[in-house]
């Protein structure tokens, strides 16, 4: 067995073979991978008895359910209009001049990921990013260029640690 | 049943508890405007096209969705229901690429109608197609899915969940750029999809059509060097009249012969002939597995077997169960039979080269576009069949070519490969392969005819969803006395939401079967993805009718003594599952991936 049948087979385990189960096992392969590949959509059909499709269809909603490979670290900068008016363009444009990507793309390391995200309730602190799972603030090119340096420092530190 | 009282556009009415107000209103004879809703379906809701009024509410409510209950006023054609209509459709239509003079439904889409109907002028809103990002999938042979048509009303995502159980279509991503999708938007082609055309039939727009070959058809026709023949399935003469402005039910085979010969055909023939040659083939292989199972105790044999008459159905257990290919039949489809045996034992009787004629064949069935499409099908050298026809895409042919259908005399169909049993007939109707099936088999076994009165093996009939009939087999001859005292246990099933209950049952070990039908569509083929639209179990019950009719009215009503499928094995087969049969008239399966 592959690692992923092992993967969504313990999952299942653990949250059932329901129509319900259909999310946190979802969920669980995303913590796990950072996103869904196509191999693990089937597994799951087949572990629910449900269509690919509908696994598919289910991912394809939820923006937190990637379905293409992402980068260890994803930054999602909020895109809507309180943010958009507190400069977000900046923020972004001083993300693609550090990591020297795109919106949408990862770094050739495969570390970082650049993407945009709907509201993030943050309204009154725009603009705001989330890396992974944690929220960054009143962001402003300098800020987030420190907070990038840090994640880049850590990276190269456990890379050395590795070596060693 | 508790009665409700409400009044529907100030006509007093009673009807039954849970009814909605759609139904409600039908008994009155009111009509209110549907797209999302289809009676095969469950209730979606979601295109509002249905809204009517309820005196005292705000709120307009959806028809469709919405139970009946005490003291309710509803007007279905206030002003207020009339607008809101209006506003629906313009909006439905403002995401259509309506390019309609120039679409295959044309004249037969249900947003055209309704546009027409509320007279959907200027382009009151914005026309989203352009930002819509949409393709049109054109590689299935069977299926051309073309997203910028699409209203999303889901017909299809609901037919091919709950209907077939198969899922291929499924609703991705969310708000405006929601759309209708296979398994990462890949091509229908490369999906679990069995070319079912269910979908098709209930789109009610051009965004789900059959792929047709009518052009193809007609330069075969008019290329002086082809020769062309055609065969027409059991399930398309009695529906091919809806087409044509008669009412469903009735049995149009004669016109039907008339009419290809005047579209110039030069040999009319009938699928049916095949179908009694598949009963045949079939029939043995079944008894060759029981013999096997129960004299031999090999190992290796399959039971149940299934049958194989349904390319829908073959391509589901490929995805679906690849553990089960080897229960599957091996004998060809009666489509595909005919085909091999057009461009060897045909050719060689009529003395024309294969390479010349064109073999054409009338189908109900999208599938059979895919299933004539398989590598495996031109054993002979040839393909086995080249063009294939839904029956709508023959009406059609039918108008093009100016011709009266209703005025035409009945013709017969050409000799030889054109004449059929009663049991063949059947094959068009959920059972009919059983029954023709147990007819013959049992006779080889016994001697004597099946003990039911008139032949009429009625458990295997009708639209129950799972239908079980078991024989025991008494007084055999000599050669088949391992068979003595077996109950035979059969089971018939058709949609593919039934056919994977009774596959869970068999591989949990619960039921206990020994030969399996399955018609990938509601009722069968008289069901199939290639029908006259629209369709519904009162539909589908007329069409079945139709053909027991045609059956009981038939001199031979037993596949094995079909003179010309006799004479066929004296001259070019010799006997059944011998090795010319091997060539020409079985083929193989293969497994697939689960998406």
């Amino acid at each position: 067995m592959t690692q992923i049948t092992n993967l969504v087979k313990s999952l299942a385990d653990r949250h059932g073979r329901y129509n319900e189960s259909l999310l946190p096992i979802l969920q669980g392969v995303v913590d796990e991978n950072k996103f869904l590949s196509e191999e693990a959509m089937v597994e799951i059909a087949r572990e629910l008895d449900i269509s690919a499709a509908r696994v598919y269809g289910t991912a394809s909603f939820y923006s937190f359910l990637n379905t293409e490979p992402m980068g260890k670290h994803v930054i999602r900068v909020c895109k809507t209009i309180t943010c958009m008016m507190h400069g977000k363009n900046h923020i972004i444009q001083e993300i693609e001049k550090t990591l020297k990507i795109k919106l949408g793309e990862t770094t050739h390391d495969g570390k970082f990921t650049l993407v945009e995200t709907n509201c993030l309730g943050q309204c009154h602190k725009g603009p705001a990013m989330l890396i992974n799972d944690t929220p960054y603030t009143n962001l402003t090119p300098e800020k987030t260029r420190e907070i990038l340096q840090s994640f880049i420092e850590n990276e190269a530190l456990s890379s050395t640690t590795n070596l060693n | 049943m508790n009665k409700v009282n409400l009044v529907i556009d100030h006509i007093e009415v009673s009807v039954a508890q849970g009814l909605n107000i759609l139904e409600a209103a039908k008994q009155l004879k009111i009509r209110i405007p549907t797209l999302c809703y289809h009676e095969d379906l469950c209730v979606a809701g979601n295109c509002r096209v249905c809204v009517v009024e309820q005196v005292g509410s705000d709120r307009l409510l959806p028809a469709c969705a919405t139970p009946v209950a005490e003291g309710m006023e509803i007007l279905t054609n206030s002003l207020k229901v009339r607008n809101a209509r209006k506003s629906v459709i313009d909006l439905l239509v403002s995401e259509h690429r309506a390019e309609c003079t120039r679409c295959y439904k044309n004249g037969e889409c249900e947003l055209q109608s309704l546009s027409s109907e509320y007279l959907i002028g200027e382009d009151t809103y914005i026309d989203l197609v352009p930002l819509k990002n949409y393709s049109i999938d054109y590689f299935s042979p069977s299926i051309i899915k073309d997203d910028s048509k699409c209203i999303r009303c889901q017909r299809c995502v609901r037919t091919c969940d709950y209907l077939q159980d198969i899922g291929a279509l499924t609703v991705a991503h969310k708000g405006k750029d929601m759309k209708i999708s296979s398994f990462f938007e890949k091509p229908m082609y490369e999906v679990v999809c069995t070319n079912c055309g269910q979908c098709v039939n209930r789109c009610p727009t051009g965004a789900l059509i059959e792929r047709n070959y009518i052009d193809e058809v007609w330069t075969a026709i008019n290329d002086p060097k082809k020769h062309l023949v055609v065969q027409t399935a059991p399930a398309v003469r009695i529906a091919l009249g809806e087409v044509l402005g008669m009412k469903p039910g009735n049995i149009v085979t004669g016109k039907m012969v008339a009419a290809l010969r005047r579209l110039g055909f030069d040999s009319v023939l009938d699928t049916d002939f095949t179908a009694d040659l598949t009963i045949i083939e079939e029939g043995n292989e079944l008894l060759k597995r029981l013999k096997g199972a129960l004299v031999d105790n090999n190992p290796d044999v399959n039971l149940p077997m299934t049958t194989s008459c349904s390319p829908g159905w073959i391509k589901y257990v490929e995805h679906m169960y690849p553990e089960y290919l080897p229960n599957v039949s091996t004998a060809k489809s009666p489509q595909q039979m005919f085909g091999a045996l057009v461009k060897t034992y045909y050719a060689k009787k009529v003395k024309i080269d294969p390479e010349n004629i064109v073999s054409v064949s009338i189908m109900p069935c999208t599938a059979k576009k895919y299933e004539a499409n398989r590598p495996e099908m031109q054993a002979s050298g040839y393909r086995d069949v080249d063009l294939v026809l839904t029956t709508r895409e023959f009406a059609r042919m039918i108008k093009q070519a100016g011709i009266n259908f209703e005025a035409l005399e009945n013709e017969e169909f050409d000799s030889f490969m054109g004449t059929s049993s009663g049991a063949a007939v059947i094959f068009g109707a959920s059972g009919g392969v059983m029954e023709a099936a147990l007819r013959t088999a049992y006779e080889i076994v016994t001697g004597k005819e099946v003990p039911f009165d008139g032949l009429n093996i009625t458990p295997v009939r009708g639209m129950e969803e799972v239908k079980e009939a078991t024989i025991k087999i008494e007084n055999t001859l000599p050669d088949w006395s391992f068979l003595e005292g077996v109950e035979l246990k059969t089971c018939v099933t058709h949609s593919l939401a039934n056919a994977k209950k009774v596959m869970d049952s068999v591989k949990k070990g619960e039921a206990q079967y020994h030969f399996i039908e399955v018609m990938a569509c509601p009722g069968g083929c008289l069901g199939g993805g290639g029908q006259p639209i629209p369709t519904n179990l009162e539909i589908r019950r007329e069409r079945s009718k139709a053909i027991y009719q045609e059956d009981a009215g038939k001199p031979i009503r037993k596949s094995h003594e079909n003179p010309e499928v006799v004479k066929l094995y004296d001259e070019f087969l010799k006997e059944p599952l011998g090795n010319k049969s091997h060539e020409l008239l079985h083929t193989s399966y293969v497994r697939r991936n689960r998406y």
